[in-house]
C-alpha cells in the first residue's frame, strides 16, 4: 500500500524544551491511525505539525508524495488535510445547515461569490443535506449549534471536516471531555467512515477503549520521542509501552 | 399589541416568513414616511436624515455585526463620500448623479487601501488603527483650506436637479423629491447589502465572525476577507456621506470625526447590530432624540447616551434583537 502521510525525522523544539524529537511515521491510504502517549509526550505537538499549525524545527511532512512542511493550515486544507480539534471549533450562533454549508461552499471554490447558479445551490444543498445525515443530525439542520449536545457538536465538526472532501482526516481528542453514550456515538461515527467510506484517518486519542476498538496500528509517543508503532495486539503486548503508559495507568 | 406578545407572534412563523414579513413591514413604512411623519410632529428632512444615517449605520454593520470587527473610524469614509460629492458639485461640475458616484469612489477606494492594512490587525490594535487613519484624513479637511475650506468647511453647493431624459427630478426645492430619491438610492445599497451577505461570500464572513480559527481550517483566507468586508463597507458608507452632502448642501470636518464613528456605532449597537434592520432603527431613535432633545437643551447627548446604556443593559442584543429568535449564548 502507498504511504498518504508520512513523517521523517521530525522534531519541534520551543526555545531549549524539546517537544518532538526525531519521529518518524507512515500511514498507509484507507488506515485508521491512533497517536497515543502519557500526557505531556507530544502527541498534540506532533499533531499540529502534521496540520501545519506550526512548522517542524527539522524534518519533514510527506502528504501523497508532496512535501508539505512549508504549507500553511491552509494550503494543506486544500490539497486534502482535514481536522478536528480538541476543543469544538464550531460557528455556535449558526445552525448546523449554515455551519456545514460554508464548509461545502468554500471547498466548491465560492469563497468569494456573490451568488450561486440555480444548479450550483442544488448541488451545495445535496451535500449539506448528505453530510448531515450521514453524521447523524438529519433531524437537527435548522438548530443552532451551540446549542447542542457536546456530541452533536462534534458530529458538527466531523461533518464540517468532511465537506472538506478531505483525502486524510485528522481527528484531535475527539471524545475529549465526553460522556459515555457521546463517546460511543462518536467513536460509531469515525468507525462507520473508516470501515465503510475507507477515509484515512489520524486519531490522536486518549480513552484507550476508543483507540483499541478503531485503531488498524497504533503509534505510541513518550517524552516526545517515538516509543513504539504497531498493531493493536503488538502494543497492548509491548513491555516498554507497559511500562511508560499502560503500567502507570494499572 | 405589546412588545413581548409581537416578539411571540413572530418567534411562531418559521424563519423565511417572518423575514418576507419584516422586510415589508420596513418597506412600507419608509415609503409612507412622508405622510405620517407629521402625524406624529416629523418633517420630510428629518426623515431623509434618518435614511441617510441608517444606511451609514447598515453599512458599519456590515463589518461589525457580520464579520465581527470594530471600526471606531468609519466616519472618514462617510466624510470622504461627503468631501467627494461636495467637491464636485462646487468645483467640477453641477450634477448630482456624478457627485455621487465621485463621493462613493473616494470613501470606497480610500477604505479598500486603508483596509488592506487595517485587515491585518485584529482586537484592540484593529480599531484604533482605525481611529488612525480617520484622524489622519480629519485633520487633512481640517487643514487644508484651499480644498476642503478648513474648519469653516465646504459652501457654495447646492444639489442639482436630477434629468432623466424629458423627466425632471426636482430634488433641490421639493424635499419630498428629494426624499423619495434618497429612499432609492437606499433602497439599491441595502438591496446589494442583502444579497451580498445571503451569499456564499457573505456566509464566510460569519464564519469570520464566529470562530476565525475554525474559519481558517475550512481554507478561508481570513485575512483577505476581513479586508474585503472593510472595503465593501466603506463603499457603502461612502454613499451615504455622498447622500449627507447632498442633504445638508455643506460639507464640514465634523463628518470625518471620530465622534460621528462612535455615534455610528451606538446606532448599530443600540438597534441590534445581529439583525439587518437593526442600524436604521438604532439611527431613527438617534435621530429623533437628537433633534428633541437639542432642542431644548445643549446637551442632548445625555440623554441619548442614557437610553443607549439602558438598552446595552436590558436588551443585549439590540431594540430589534428583542424580536429575534433567542439563540444559544
Amino acid at each position: 500500500m502507498t504511504a498518504m502521510l508520512e513523517a521523517r525525522g521530525v522534531s519541534k523544539h520551543f526555545g531549549s524544551l524539546v517537544a518532538v524529537r526525531n519521529v518518524s511515521l507512515s500511514v498507509a491510504k484507507g488506515e485508521l491511525r491512533a497517536i497515543i502517549g502519557p500526557n505531556g509526550a507530544g502527541k498534540t505537538t506532533f499533531f499540529n505539525l502534521i496540520t501545519g499549525f506550526f512548522a517542524p524545527t527539522s524534518g519533514e511532512i510527506v502528504f501523497d508524495g508532496r512535501t508539505v512542511s512549508g504549507l500553511s493550515a491552509e494550503q494543506r486544507v486544500k490539497i486534502g488535510m482535514a481536522r478536528t480539534f480538541q476543543i469544538t471549533e464550531v460557528f455556535p450562533e449558526l445552525s448546523v445547515d449554515e455551519n456545514v454549508r460554508i464548509a461545502a461552499e468554500v471547498t466548491a471554490g465560492h469563497a468569494l461569490s456573490p451568488w450561486l447558479s440555480a444548479l450550483q445551490e442544488r448541488g451545495i444543498d445535496h451535500t449539506v443535506s448528505d453530510l448531515i445525515a450521514r453524521v447523524g443530525l438529519a433531524g437537527k439542520a435548522d438548530r443552532p449549534v451551540g446549542e447542542l449536545a457536546h456530541g452533536d457538536q462534534r458530529a458538527v465538526e466531523i461533518a464540517m471536516a468532511l465537506a472538506l472532501r478531505p483525502r486524510l482526516l485528522l481527528l484531535d481528542e475527539p471524545t475529549a471531555g465526553m460522556g459515555e453514550q457521546e463517546t460511543h456515538q462518536i467513536a460509531g461515527l469515525i468507525r462507520r467512515l473508516h470501515r465503510e467510506e475507507s477515509y484515512t484517518i489520524i486519531l490522536v486519542e486518549h480513552d484507550m477503549r476508543v483507540v483499541f476498538h478503531l485503531a488498524d496500528r497504533i503509534t505510541v509517543l513518550d517524552q516526545g520521542a517515538l516509543l513504539a508503532d504497531g498493531t493493536p495486539e503488538e502494543i497492548a503486548a509491548n513491555r516498554a509501552v507497559q511500562e511508560a503508559y499502560l503500567g502507570k495507568a494499572a | 399589541m405589546s412588545l413581548a406578545t409581537a416578539a411571540a407572534a413572530a418567534e411562531a412563523l418559521p424563519s423565511a416568513q417572518r423575514r418576507l414579513l419584516a422586510t415589508a413591514g420596513v418597506w412600507i413604512i419608509l415609503i409612507a414616511a412622508p405622510f405620517w411623519m407629521p402625524l406624529v410632529g416629523g418633517y420630510t428632512d428629518l426623515g431623509t436624515r434618518v435614511i441617510v444615517l441608517g444606511l451609514a449605520a447598515m453599512s458599519l454593520n456590515f463589518l461589525l455585526g457580520y464579520t465581527g470587527m470594530m471600526s471606531f473610524g468609519h466616519a472618514a469614509y462617510f466624510g470622504l463620500g461627503v468631501y467627494g460629492a461636495g467637491l464636485i458639485l462646487k468645483d467640477v461640475t453641477a450634477s448630482t448623479p456624478l457627485a455621487l458616484v465621485a463621493g462613493t469612489l473616494l470613501g470606497g477606494i480610500a477604505g479598500v487601501v486603508f483596509g488592506r492594512l487595517i485587515a491585518r490587525t485584529r482586537g484592540v490594535a484593529f480599531a484604533m488603527i482605525t481611529i488612525a487613519f480617520q484622524q489622519i484624513l480629519y485633520y487633512v479637511a481640517y487643514k487644508w483650506n484651499g480644498v476642503t475650506g478648513g474648519f469653516d468647511g465646504l459652501r457654495g453647493f447646492v444639489r442639482q436637479p436630477i434629468h432623466l431624459g424629458p423627466l425632471v427630478l426636482n430634488i433641490r426645492s421639493n424635499d419630498l423629491v428629494f426624499y423619495y430619491f434618497v429612499l432609492a438610492i437606499f433602497a439599491l445599497a441595502v438591496g446589494a447589502m442583502g444579497l451580498i451577505l445571503r451569499s456564499p461570500f457573505g456566509r464566510t464572513l460569519l464564519a469570520v465572525r464566529e470562530n476565525q480559527r475554525r474559519a481558517r481550517f475550512l481554507g478561508i483566507d481570513v485575512n483577505r476577507h476581513v479586508w474585503l468586508s472593510f472595503s465593501v463597507s466603506a463603499f457603502f458608507i461612502a454613499i451615504a456621506g455622498a447622500l449627507y452632502a447632498l442633504l445638508n448642501n455643506f460639507a464640514d470636518p465634523s463628518s470625518m470625526y471620530y465622534v460621528l464613528s462612535g455615534q455610528f456605532v451606538i446606532m448599530a449597537v443600540m438597534g441590534g447590530m445581529r439583525t439587518f434592520w437593526g442600524p436604521l432603527l438604532g439611527a431613527a431613535v438617534f435621530v429623533v432624540l437628537q433633534n428633541y432633545f437639542s432642542s431644548i437643551t445643549l446637551n442632548w447627548l445625555f440623554f441619548v447616551g442614557l437610553l443607549f446604556v439602558l438598552v446595552v443593559m436590558f436588551f443585549p442584543r439590540g431594540l430589534l434583537g428583542i424580536f429575534q429568535r433567542r439563540r444559544a449564548a
